[in-house]
């Protein structure tokens, strides 16, 4: 953002910082690469352990662990999983013999599903709520919404996941209490299925994003220039979506961008109360098999994920407000 | 051919086989007729990306009711623990070393080839290969030879003689596969096809119409799937979303009894969770430590407050009062603080302090360990309880410490249980308890013909492991399946939930 040369053209003034922003988040992913795999170095146990259970015994180990490569050193293990990133090919994962593409081509359509839903209806939901409370501040709608997000916030997801269930599954029998998402299912199986998990997930996000929102928008309505505007005759409904909203856009993107983010990796509560097929209850599996390959490729999609999320928000904040463009 | 030494089994099951192929004569009992056709889903507690469709690698309940599905063995369990021939149609043996299996003809794989001794031969010596993994290469290691005899005759000799070996070739593990098959992918002569297999998602199968039992079985299609948190398990039986499910909790089974139209089965299994007294370490190598330990385990409060009943007292033993090996003439150990004051007093170690390792990895373990310590309280002994994490319990922990929990699924055989775990060189004998009168029995009881001498040795058996070894095992825990009650021919089968996980092929739905 501190570039020297003022840009004439917002891509231009982009581009550089697109540019170290990807060089910064491919060593970000080196790091956190190695990071995994030196703390679940540590962990007690390895894939061969864990495959073979309780009853293994020391030959059978040591056959299974010479198998899938386990009797090798860390540091070349740790290379060769390197290099076959760098082509492009995430290895195979040491526990189900699968391909770890093919295993997570099986679960990223379901937790993308899930984290587009639940930003499909949290994301204007949370908008409307923030918008709404500030530009009431103080009034009975503001203390109703703001009483709201906080029970919201404060109330864990698997309570809200359990009532769900007990409510719309187990009494009215509305709604199936476990998502039973497979390739041959409709659409509408689809959505009836994931109606439980997308709810709770919105429950969870919605209030971060709104009470987010609610503080931006409302800092902003503070501002001289906001009465400057009112004071031209400006309707209110303008003032706040042509003048405040471009300059509050800035920390709600940010909000939104985390509380997405969440979506990716933090459903694993609402995946295992749902028995959803997703990407963190993968990665959790991943943990306790210690299926290293399997593991960092989930780490990494969830790193990945993050960090477009962010940039994404950057990007946004700074082609809404010339401002931050100009800078 | 020589049909006596083994007569009694083998006759049984050749006159069943015969008599229409009732492998579980207790479905005869049932009053309405199985009817044809429909589809059911069901949940167990277990899934991971380990998930497989190789029978000798399963390792959780949800591989066994698949591989149950998909595969038959040669021979097959019933409820009353006895084995019967299943894919072989006699299984005689003269001196219980060397084996010969005669193949039903016939027999169709999935994929149309006809089962032949190769197919079992092949199946039975992969065991050995140490690269594959298999579950059961220490049994396997029994097989001296495996060889062919004829297009379908299989000759089995073991390195020693075993009576139960009818008993081992029945479980899951030993089903058959395809010759040549390195990875087997599902193609069995099973009662259903493999329709669709996602590791850790689900498991579709649809009815085999050519498989070789006569009018079974009766489900259409069954899908499995793992529901891993409990209560979202008895949620989604009750929500209708499944229709069988495993691994109910004691506390849940009055909610699914109090909605109408499901049911509990209750199974007396012999699965233990005992605290293991290591006898190469001190304190508890000490026989006198180990007897106050016992004295002090209130049993009938871990049935009662652990398992709310569901559960059979235990004996520090490893055989269930229902298995037809129990000695019910070993005297039943009670809780008795003055027997466990003087025991301490005699080995001089009042005051002591021990941490006892639990994990929720051991069922019920936590809270043994916290009674226990209760009662230690009472008699003057220091017991510190430390809860481990069930991920890495096993490699870390487990028999690793003087004083720790195991948790011990049910075997199809008592010799599988003591060779396992109690004999002197086991891999597992978790307490390393050495006893070569125990060991002696051992062997002898595994090749001895007659059965009532049989029942005497592993009498005797059970007697020195419950007066000398340091293994401490109060109850035997219940499995518990929830079931919609249109769900019909579902019976408690002692090695497993879910009728010993083959429950596939002999339920059937009827909405009426």
């Amino acid at each position: 953002m501190s570039a020297a040369s003022a840009p004439r053209t917002m891509l231009s003034g982009l581009l550089p910082l697109l540019g170290k922003r990807v060089a910064s988040a491919l060593l970000t992913l080196l790091l956190v690469s190695a990071v995994i795999f030196t703390v679940s170095g540590l962990l007690p146990g390895d894939a061969a352990q864990e495959t073979l259970g309780q009853s293994a015994t020391p030959e059978q180990v040591a056959a299974l662990r010479h198998e899938i490569g386990l009797d090798r050193p860390a540091l070349a293990r740790y290379a060769d999983w390197l290099a076959g990133m760098v082509r492009g090919d995430p290895g195979t994962s040491m526990v189900a013999n699968m391909p770890v593409r093919e295993i997570i081509a099986q679960r990223l359509p379901n937790s993308l599903m899930l984290a587009g839903f639940t930003a499909l209806i949290s994301v204007p939901l949370a908008l409307a709520i923030g918008i709404a409370s500030a530009v009431n501040r103080g009034g009975k709608l503001d203390r109703a919404l703001n009483i709201m997000t906080l029970s919201m916030v404060a109330v864990p997801e698997f309570l809200v996941a359990t009532l769900g269930v007990l409510v719309f599954s187990v009494k009215l029998l509305w709604l199936p209490s476990i998502a039973l998402v497979s390739d041959t299912s409709t659409w509408g199986e689809l959505i009836r299925s994931s109606t439980l998990p997308v709810l709770t997930l919105t429950v969870v996000v919605t209030a971060q994003m709104a009470r987010m929102t609610r503080a931006a928008v409302a800092d902003q309505l503070d501002r001289p220039y906001v009465e400057m505007a009112q004071l031209k005759g400006v309707r209110f409904s303008r003032v706040v979506l042509a003048h405040v909203m471009p300059n509050a856009l800035g920390p709600i993107v940010n909000a939104v961008a985390l509380s997405l983010s969440y979506l990716m990796g933090g459903a694993i509560i609402v995946e295992t109360i749902f028995s959803f097929p997703g990407l963190a209850s993968l990665m959790v599996n991943a943990v306790t098999s210690r299926d290293m390959p399997l593991l960092q490729a989930c780490a990494m999609i969830f790193c990945t994920a993050y960090l477009l999320l962010v940039l994404t928000a950057d990007v946004v904040a700074i082609m809404a407000n010339p401002r931050l463009r100009a800078q | 051919m020589s049909l006596a030494p083994f007569s009694r089994r083998s006759l049984i099951g050749a006159g069943l086989a015969g008599a229409g192929l009732l492998a579980l004569p207790g479905c005869a009992r049932v009053q309405a007729p199985a009817r044809k056709g429909g589809g059911i889903r069901v949940a167990t507690q277990s899934a991971s990306t380990a998930d497989t469709l190789d029978p000798a690698k399963g390792a959780l309940s949800t591989d066994y009711v698949r591989h149950f599905m998909l595969y038959s063995g040669l021979t097959e369990t019933g409820a009353d623990m006895i084995a019967r021939p299943s894919l072989a149609e006699r299984v005689e043996s003269a001196d219980r070393v060397t084996w010969s299996f005669t193949l039903r003809r016939g027999v169709r794989f999935h994929d149309g080839a006809e089962l032949t001794s190769a197919d079992v031969v092949w199946s039975l010596l992969r065991h050995k290969d140490p690269a594959l993994g298999s579950k059961m290469a220490t049994i396997a290691a029994q097989f001296a030879e495996v060889r062919a005899d004829g297009k379908y005759g299989v000759i089995l000799r073991l390195t020693g003689a075993n009576a139960d070996l009818p008993a081992i070739l029945s479980q899951s593990h030993f089903l058959i596969v395809r010759d040549g098959d390195k990875a087997p992918a599902g193609n069995g002569t099973g009662p259903f096809r493999l329709a669709q297999f996602q590791p850790g998602v689900r498991t579709v199968a649809t009815r085999n119409p050519e498989y070789w039992v006569p009018g079974r079985p009766h489900l259409d299609r069954i899908e499995l799937i793992a529901i891993a948190d409990e209560v979202s398990r008895v949620n989604a039986l009750l929500a209708g979303d499944i229709q069988l499910a495993n691994a109910i909790d004691p506390s849940s089974t009055r909610r699914v009894e109090a909605v109408p139209g499901h049911a509990v089965l209750a199974t007396p299994s012999a699965l233990y969770t005992n605290l293991i007294l290591r006898q190469d370490q001190l304190p508890t190598g000490n026989p006198d430590f180990v007897q106050a330990i016992k004295h002090l385990i209130d049993r009938k409060l871990v049935k009662r407050a652990l398992f709310r009943d569901f559960a059979t007292i235990g004996n520090d033993q490893p055989i269930p009062p229902f298995h037809p090996y129990f000695n019910p003439d070993v005297p039943q150990t009670v809780l008795d603080l003055d027997k466990a004051r003087w025991h301490l007093k005699r080995a001089g170690l009042t005051g002591v302090r021990l941490p006892l390792y639990a994990s929720p990895a051991a069922t019920g373990s936590v809270d043994m360990a916290s009674i226990l310590q209760e009662y230690g309280a009472r008699v003057g002994l220091n017991l510190a309880v430390n809860r481990m994490p069930a991920d890495g319990y096993w490699s870390t922990h487990w028999m690793r410490h003087a004083a720790t929990f195991g948790n011990t699924n049910p075997r199809p055989t008592a010799d599988l249980v003591f060779s396992l775990f109690y004999k002197s060189d086991a891999a597992w004998n978790e307490s390393g308890w050495k006893n070569p009168r125990f060991d002696k029995l051992l062997v002898e009881a595994r090749g001895e013909p007659d059965e009532p001498r049989r029942k005497a040795l592993y009498g005797e058996m059970q007697r020195l492991v419950h007066d000398q070894c340091g293994s401490v095992i109060p109850v035997f825990i219940s499995l518990i399946d929830g079931y919609d009650r249109r769900l019909k021919g579902l019976r408690a089968v002692p090695l497993g939930g879910m009728m010993g996980y083959r429950f596939a092929e002999h339920v059937w739905w009827d909405e009426g």
